[in-house]
């Protein structure tokens, strides 16, 4: 007999009837594992480890590992979430929900930034990294001054601004008496006047016949003979496949496809293949090659301009250089990465840049 | 800002215009009478003479590539990376109830990621007599159980609080599936470990680096919630959360927690990054609701719809839709021609489920004229679907989640359809 269901049997006779026996299925959980996996943070603190952080520290940390995304003041760039600043806005017709204005908890930040972030990279940053960035992420939304240190022991100190702005669920008390009776079945009061048009606004994705995207085809117009409605396949078309594959060539198809594991730490910046476009850092079709700083409508830090303006291109060593310590290789440049550790990261992903052409 | 197509439905509405034009003139001459034999009748055609594919020609099959259209779909502006994204279900395109696992719309808040069976552990901890670790295997040997749940997500729906946005069925309404689950209650579970008496939250938490964390009340984790490892006949589909995701049933799909990995006993809610910063309704007067997790009851016509416009002209027409409720079963549809007005009860398909979908339709004889479509769902609470404005004189226009309002789609003479509001 399983000690499982030993300690089961313990329970119900302890318990009475009401609990249920254990099949005996699983082990224990073991404390090293509990300990690895239980990271949560509670409200009150509970479940912090040891540590403290400074906001000038922060502030390093932060520019490293976040700013790519969140801007160097926490002010979002482009779409990425804003963490700062929105104090007084709830109330607007555009609220900035930030970790000021919006977040009840300190230990949300905390244990968010500890456990999912960096984007990509989550779980590699050290307790005290994140005391430090959670200390300049108060400083940012005006919450403490520049010489403040967030420890365990201050923690629960710190009061959110909007600690008191939430409610349980009252949708029972609110409006399920309003939305529920008979409802009206005829000479009902309802405007029929068309008030809001979803084309005037054009923000809906179509398809190559410009209608929206997915819109079923029109059989009668297979059935004439006529050309088919816009049929999009889903295999991908001979010409694409065929770029694809020549350009493939030069490089180790395993190397290629390490490479394309690795560049999951890139792709939250940077795009590459069919109809890549510039988001947080530029495109990178035809990186291999490419003049450095050369794509249109990217706005490159001075540094990398400065590279361009000299005549460099990116070559292998160069890029190699560049995905190891792109700070050491390009002065003040925007990209917020810290370097591949690994060579063989380096060249993977070399290798699967290869595979892109320039469109 | 991401780009966005600049193409104006212009030309679009052009084309759609003769199409339709030339599908009438066909309807005019070829309902009543042939104009002459047709080709596909009379002449032997391929695949009347010579082979199709053999057996295996596909080992796990994928829709005939006629059907290429009906795919999942993103909109590329709603966010700034696909790793932590959503797509839409081409719920325009589907009939019945159940949604293929291969359309079903998918949420990732740090990508969808590959975890084996093999290398799958699952952990109870906090307020429990004995935290514990399963293996993939060990689920598979509680007794286990079978539902059909809809999962939608708290956002669905949230791109038109301000008003009609997108053009589309799948694009407003399509953060929505039904699946057929087979899993171990989460009660089997936490009678394994042993819930202490102080122990009132369940949080789960999944593999991947977002990790998700959700809490939910003891009594939800007791009363229906699955750990579910198939979805229609199969193993559920990596986007879906394989080998293992928390479903709960009637709650928005934040809940659902997938790769699910950790499942731990509190005295109170975690207060994590999803139910404070995020999947919390933020109200008119600056304040905000949160634990709204129940998913309030809804309708929708998927078709016709701007996706699936009329293309045969005027005579018989079937309008079918989606009904769902997290509160229940749905017990009634009613739907509208004429924007609000007048109300007609339409067809309920077979015995509604709780908490599942309910297919809905009504056969009319389509005159050729405008028509304003609406739908409106009533649950076994007797709660009643409101209109979108109902709900913003409540929650105001910033309120992002749970927009259940009734959603209009005019119907033009030509056959088209819009995403319009009426008022």
């Amino acid at each position: 007999m399983s000690k499982w269901v030993e300690a089961g049997l313990a329970v119900l006779l302890l318990a009475g009837p009401a609990a249920a026996e254990p099949l005996g299925l699983g082990r224990p959980a073991l404390p090293e594992e509990i300990a690895a996996w239980d990271m949560t943070v509670l409200p009150d603190g509970t479940g912090l480890p040891e540590g403290s952080g400074d906001v000038w520290t922060g502030d390093e940390v932060f520019a490293e590992n976040c700013a790519m995304c969140h801007g160097d003041f926490a002010e979002g760039l482009d779409n990425w979430p804003v963490l700062a600043g929105g104090a007084g806005s709830l109330q607007d017709r555009r609220p900035v929900k930030t970790i000021g204005s919006y977040w009840p908890h300190l230990s949300t930040v905390w244990d968010y930034v500890h456990r999912s972030m960096p984007f990509g990279m989550a779980q590699t940053l050290t307790p005290d990294d994140v005391y430090a960035i959670t200390a300049f992420l108060l400083y940012s939304n005006g919450m403490v001054e520049d010489d403040f240190v967030l420890s365990k022991e201050n923690f629960a100190e710190i009061a959110m601004p909007n600690a008191g702005g939430f409610y349980p669920d009252d949708r029972p008390e609110t409006e399920y008496p309003e939305f529920t009776g008979d409802p009206c079945m005829s000479a009902c009061a309802a405007g029929t006047e068309i008030t809001k048009r979803a084309v005037k606004l054009n923000v809906t994705p179509v398809g190559p016949d410009g209608r929206p995207a997915g819109t079923l085809p029109d059989l009668h117009l297979a059935a004439a003979g006529t050309a088919a409605p816009a049929m999009e396949t889903s295999e991908p078309e001979a010409p694409a496949e065929t770029v694809t594959l020549a350009a493939a060539e030069a490089a180790d198809p395993a190397l290629v496809e390490a490479g394309g594991k690795v560049f999951k730490k890139c792709q939250a910046c940077h795009k590459v293949g069919e109809g890549a476009k510039n988001a947080t850092g530029p495109e990178l079709n035809g990186i291999l090659g490419r003049p450095v700083g050369s794509v249109d409508g990217f706005r490159y830090s001075s540094g990398m301009e400065a590279l361009g303006s000299g005549g460099a291109a990116w070559d292998h060593d160069l890029l190699a250089g560049f995905l190891a310590k792109p700070k050491d290789v390009v002065k003040g440049t925007k990209m917020g990465f810290a370097g591949l550790k690994k060579d063989a990261d380096i060249e993977a992903v070399i290798a699967y840049l290869s595979t892109f052409p320039a469109e | 800002m991401k780009s966005r197509d600049d193409k104006t439905h212009d030309p679009a509405r052009r084309a759609f215009l003769g199409a339709a034009a030339a599908s009438s003139a066909a309807l005019a001459a070829g309902a009543a009478r042939a104009a002459g034999p047709d080709p596909l009748i009379t002449e032997v055609q391929p695949w009347a003479s010579e082979f199709g594919d053999p057996v295996d020609a596909s080992p796990y099959g994928m829709p005939i590539h006629f059907e290429s259209q009906v795919v999942r779909r993103n909109v590329e502006w709603l966010t700034e990376s696909p790793v932590s994204s959503i797509n839409f279900t081409p719920i325009h395109a589907l009939e019945g109830t159940i949604t293929p696992a291969g359309c079903a719309f998918e949420r990732h808040h740090s990508g969808a990621i590959e975890l084996s069976k093999t290398d799958y552990r699952l952990m109870i901890t906090g307020l429990v007599d004995r935290p514990l670790v399963f293996t993939y295997e060990d689920l598979t040997r509680f007794p286990r159980q079978s539902r059909v749940a809809f999962l939608e997500c708290a956002a669905n729906g949230g791109m038109e609080w301000g008003g009609a946005q997108l053009e589309g069925c799948q694009f407003t309404q399509g953060m929505i599936h039904n699946m057929e689950y087979v899993g171990v209650p989460l009660s089997a579970l936490l009678e394994e470990a042993g819930v202490r008496p102080e122990g009132k939250w369940i949080y789960f938490e999944g593999a991947d680096a977002s990790s998700n964390g959700r809490s939910i009340p003891l009594e939800k984790a007791m009363e229906d919630v699955l750990i579910a490892f198939y979805a229609n006949g199969e193993a559920l589909r990596k986007e879906h959360g394989y080998p293992v995701r928390a479903v709960v049933p009637g709650w928005e799909g934040n809940l659902w927690v997938k790769w699910l990995r950790r499942i731990s006993v509190y005295d109170q809610a975690v207060e994590s990054r999803e139910e404070t910063s995020k999947y919390t309704d933020l109200m008119p007067d600056g304040r905000a609701r949160k634990w709204t997790w129940v998913m309030d009851a809804k309708s929708v016509i998927t078709s016709p719809s701007p996706q699936a416009p009329i293309y045969h002209g005027p005579g018989p027409l079937v309008i079918t839709g989606l009904a769902w409720s997290g509160h229940g079963r749905i017990r009634r549809v009613d739907v509208s021609l004429d924007g609000g007005k007048s109300w007609q009860e339409a067809e309920i398909e077979g015995d509604p489920q709780p908490k599942a979908l309910t297919r809905f339709r009504l056969p009319i004889q389509w005159d050729g004229s405008e028509m304003i479509l609406q739908s409106r769902a009533m649950d076994e609470t007797g709660y009643v679907q409101p209109t979108k404005d109902a709900l913003r004189a409540i929650r105001g226009l910033n309120n992002v989640y749970h927009n259940n309002g009734i959603q209009t789609w005019w119907v033009r003479a030509s056959g088209e359809v819009e995403n319009v509001e009426v008022g």
